[in-house]
C-alpha cells in the first residue's frame, strides 16, 4: 500500500519509492548465500551431511562452527581494511587500482624497519639495513609505513585532481610503480624476522580487531563529518560541489591519501601476521577490495555507498570464498566464480540505479 | 511596491566574442536594489551570454561590470558567488544523492568541533531547523526534507535550488528560465518564491520566454536582439503590452535610443 503525501502544487512524494536502506538487501543476500551453502552441504552426495556454519560434530561449545567463522572473518579483515579506503575513493567518484601493489611495496619497506637483530642467537640472515635499523620501537615501522602510504596517495590524488587524467589511468600507473618498488627494495629478496612487538600487531585475531576499529571510525567519519559530506557531494555532482565552494582538488588529494594510508596499514598488519614480507604480497587485493565495496552497494558512478555496506560486502565475500572451499570447488573455478559475482554485483547496482532515477 | 534603492549592478559596453561570433555587443545595463528585471529575446539573442559574463562562468571580451559600487572581474562562478551573486541555472547545481538540508548548506555547512579541521562534526540538527525555516520563508513545501534530491520532482528540485539562493541573502539573484521544464502548479510555486524575494527587497534578474509571467512579476523588461540590447521597457509605469514586447523581440520595433545599435 503506497501512501502519497500531497504537497502544494501537485508536488507529490510517494513513500513506497523510497524503500528500505540498501544495507538490508545486502544482509539478506548474506543470509541467503549462507543458506545456499548450508543446503549444498546437505544435498551434495560427497559432503557427508556436513554443516557449513553449524557445529554438528560437537567440537565446539557454541552452536556455530567456530573455526570456520574465525577463518572467514580473519580472511576478509586485511583486505577489508583496504576496502574501507577504496569505499571512500569510489564514493568520491574515483577508483584506486594501486592498493594491492601498494600493500606489497609498503610491506617490504615496513618490514625492513621492524627487523630484530638476533634470530635464535644468530645474526638476522635477512637484514636489509645496518645495525641501526635493528630492534627499533614498533612505532617506527608503523610511522614509516603510514608515511609511505600517504606519499603514494598524495601522488595519486594530485595526478587526478590537478592533471585531470582519469583515476583509472593514474592508479594503474601507480600499480606498476609500486610493484616495481617492492622488487627494487631488496632486489626481490623477502624481508623477515620482525621484533616481537611488531609481530604482536597482527597476531591471532588482531587483524579483525583493527578492521572493526577502523570500520567504526570511518563509518563515523563518513556519516558525521564535513569530510564525509564533501566526499559524497563530489561523487554525486562534482560541478555542483565546485560551484558550492568546496575545494574539490584538495579534497580529492585527501581522499586518496587516506585510502593509501589504509592500504599501507593493511600491509603492516599483513606482514606482521605473516612474519615476513615478499614482493608479490597483496596480489589481487585491489580487485578484491573493490569487489567488497561493490558487493556492499557502493556505486561505481559515485555518491552512493556506506561503510556498513562495505563491511557486509566483505562478509559476503568471505562467506563465498569459504563456501567454495567448503563444497570443495577447485581454486581456478573459485576465481572464475568470483569474477562472475563481481560482474553481477555491478549489473544489479545499475538496475537499482535506473529504477531509483525513473522520475528524471 | 518597495522603493528602489541604489544601483546594485551596472554593465558598461559589456562585450563577448566567440572567435568571429559577436554573441554580445556593447551591453549597457543597470539594476537597482529591490528591482526585478526580466531579460527577454529570441534564442541566440545574447541573454544567456550576458548572464554568463556577470556570473563569471565566462570571461568578457571587453567592457566593465560594476557590482555593489565596485568594478569586479570574476575569474569563475565561485568568485561571483562569494561577491553575493547567486545564480540558478537550468542545469541545477544539486547533488542528487544528498537530502535537502545537505544541498541547501552545500559548501557552507554548519559544524561543531572545528578544531578537527576537515574532520569537524556536522551540526545536522541546526541545519535541519534552518532548512525548515528557509522553506517556510520562501513558501516551498517539501513533504520530507530528509529525502534525497534524486527522488524529487523537477519542481521540487527547482524550489530547493531557489530556496538555497534565497536563504543566504545574496545581493543579487539570477534565474535562467527557472520554469521552462515545469508544470502549471510547479510554476506557480516558483513564481511565489519570486514574489517573496520581491517583498524582501532582493534584486533579481529573470530570463524568461513566458510573457504572462514577466508581466505578472517583473518591474522592467530588457530586450536583447542579435547580441545587442534593443529596448528597456518600464512595464510597471508605462503603457506597454505584450505585443509591444514581441515587436521588439522580433525586430519590428526598436527604441530610438538604441537605433544605432540595431
Amino acid at each position: 500500500m503506497s501512501k502519497t503525501d500531497h504537497g502544494v502544487g501537485g508536488l507529490t512524494y510517494d513513500k513506497s519509492k523510497k524503500g528500505w536502506p540498501n544495507e538490508v538487501n545486502i544482509f539478506a543476500a548474506l543470509i541467503l548465500i549462507i543458506l545456499i551453502f548450508e543446503a549444498l552441504g546437505q544435498f551434495l552426495p560427497y559432503m557427508n551431511d556436513q554443516s557449513f556454519l553449524f557445529d554438528t560434530n560437537g567440537r565446539f561449545d557454541t552452536i556455530f562452527n567456530e573455526a570456520r567463522l574465525k577463518i572467514i572473518i580473519l580472511q576478509v579483515a586485511i583486505i577489508g581494511i583496504i576496502s574501507l579506503g577504496v569505499t571512500q575513493v569510489i564514493i568520491s567518484g574515483g577508483i584506486d587500482l594501486s592498493s594491492g601493489p601498494l600493500v606489497g611495496a609498503a610491506a617490504m619497506i615496513v618490514m625492513s624497519f621492524a627487523q630484530t637483530e638476533l634470530v635464535n642467537g644468530n645474526p638476522n640472515p635477512k637484514a636489509v639495513f645496518g645495525d641501526w635499523a635493528f630492534d627499533l620501537p614498533v612505532i617506527v615501522p608503523v610511522i614509516v609505513g603510514l608515511c609511505f602510504g600517504a606519499f603514494i596517495g598524495a601522488i595519486n590524488g594530485s595526478l587526478i585532481a590537478f592533471t585531470r587524467i582519469p583515476p583509472f589511468i593514474a592508479t594503474l600507473g601507480m600499480f606498476l610503480i609500486c610493484r616495481g618498488i617492492a622488487q627494487w627494495w631488496t632486489k626481490g629478496q623477502p624481508v623477515s624476522f620482525p621484533t616481537e612487538s611488531f609481530a604482536a600487531l597482527g597476531s591471532g585475531m588482531m587483524p579483525v580487531v583493527w578492521f572493526a576499529l577502523l570500520a567504526v571510525l570511518f563509518h563515523l567519519v563518513l556519516r558525521y563529518t564535513l569530510y564525509g559530506k564533501h566526499t559524497y557531494a563530489i561523487g554525486s555532482n562534482e560541478d555542483a560541489a565546485r560551484m558550492s565552494g568546496i575545494n574539490v582538488k584538495r579534497h580529492k588529494v585527501l581522499v586518496y591519501m587516506i585510502a593509501s594510508m589504509l592500504a599501507a596499514f593493511a600491509a603492516i598488519i599483513l606482514s606482521s601476521k605473516n612474519l615476513t614480507a615478499q614482493t608479490g604480497m597483496g596480489q589481487f587485493y585491489e580487485l578484491f577490495a573493490i569487489a567488497m565495496a561493490v558487493i556492499g552497494g557502493v556505486s561505481l558512478t559515485g555518491g552512493r555507498g556506506s561503510i556498513i555496506g562495505t563491511v557486509l560486502g566483505a562478509m559476503v565475500f568471505g562467506v563465498i570464498q569459504s563456501g567454495f572451499t567448503y563444497i570443495k570447488l577447485d581454486a581456478f573455478y573459485q576465481l572464475m566464480a568470483m569474477g562472475a559475482i563481481i560482474i553481477s554485483a555491478v549489473v544489479l547496482d545499475q538496475w537499482r540505479q535506473q529504477r531509483g532515477s525513473s522520475r528524471n | 511596491m518597495t522603493e528602489l534603492g541604489n544601483i546594485i549592478l551596472e554593465t558598461r559596453d559589456l562585450t563577448k566574442h566567440y572567435g568571429g561570433v559577436h554573441a554580445l555587443e556593447g551591453a549597457d545595463f543597470t539594476l537597482r536594489k529591490g528591482e526585478h528585471v526580466a531579460i527577454m529575446g529570441d534564442n541566440g539573442a545574447g541573454k544567456s551570454t550576458f548572464v554568463r559574463q556577470i556570473t563569471g562562468v565566462e570571461q568578457k571580451t571587453r567592457g566593465d561590470i560594476i557590482f555593489d559600487g565596485k568594478p569586479v572581474n570574476f575569474t569563475g562562478p565561485l568568485d561571483a558567488r562569494e561577491a553575493g551573486i547567486e545564480a540558478v541555472f537550468q542545469t541545477l547545481a544539486l547533488a542528487d544523492h544528498l537530502d535537502v538540508p545537505d544541498n541547501l548548506f552545500l559548501g557552507r555547512e554548519k559544524t561543531k568541533w572545528n578544531w578537527l579541521g576537515p574532520f569537524r562534526r556536522l551540526d545536522y540538527k541546526s541545519m535541519r531547523e534552518d532548512t525548515l525555516e528557509a522553506l517556510q520563508k520562501t513558501g516551498v513545501k517539501i513533504p520530507n526534507i530528509r529525502n534525497t534530491i534524486q527522488n524529487m520532482s523537477g519542481g521540487q528540485r527547482q524550489c530547493v535550488a531557489i530556496a538555497r539562493t534565497a536563504t543566504f541573502h545574496s545581493k543579487l539573484t539570477i534565474m535562467d528560465e527557472p520554469t521552462a521544464a515545469l508544470g502549471v502548479q510547479e510554476t506557480a510555486q516558483v513564481e511565489n518564491i519570486i514574489r517573496t524575494l520581491k517583498e524582501q527587497g532582493e534584486p533579481l534578474i529573470l530570463i524568461s520566454h513566458n510573457m504572462r509571467q514577466v508581466f505578472d512579476l517583473m518591474d522592467r523588461v530588457v530586450v536583447f536582439r542579435r547580441g545587442r540590447i534593443c529596448a528597456n521597457l518600464d512595464i510597471r509605469n508605462e503603457d506597454i503590452t505584450g505585443e509591444d514586447v514581441v515587436a521588439y523581440i522580433t525586430g519590428a520595433k526598436t527604441q530610438p535610443e538604441y537605433e544605432d545599435a540595431a
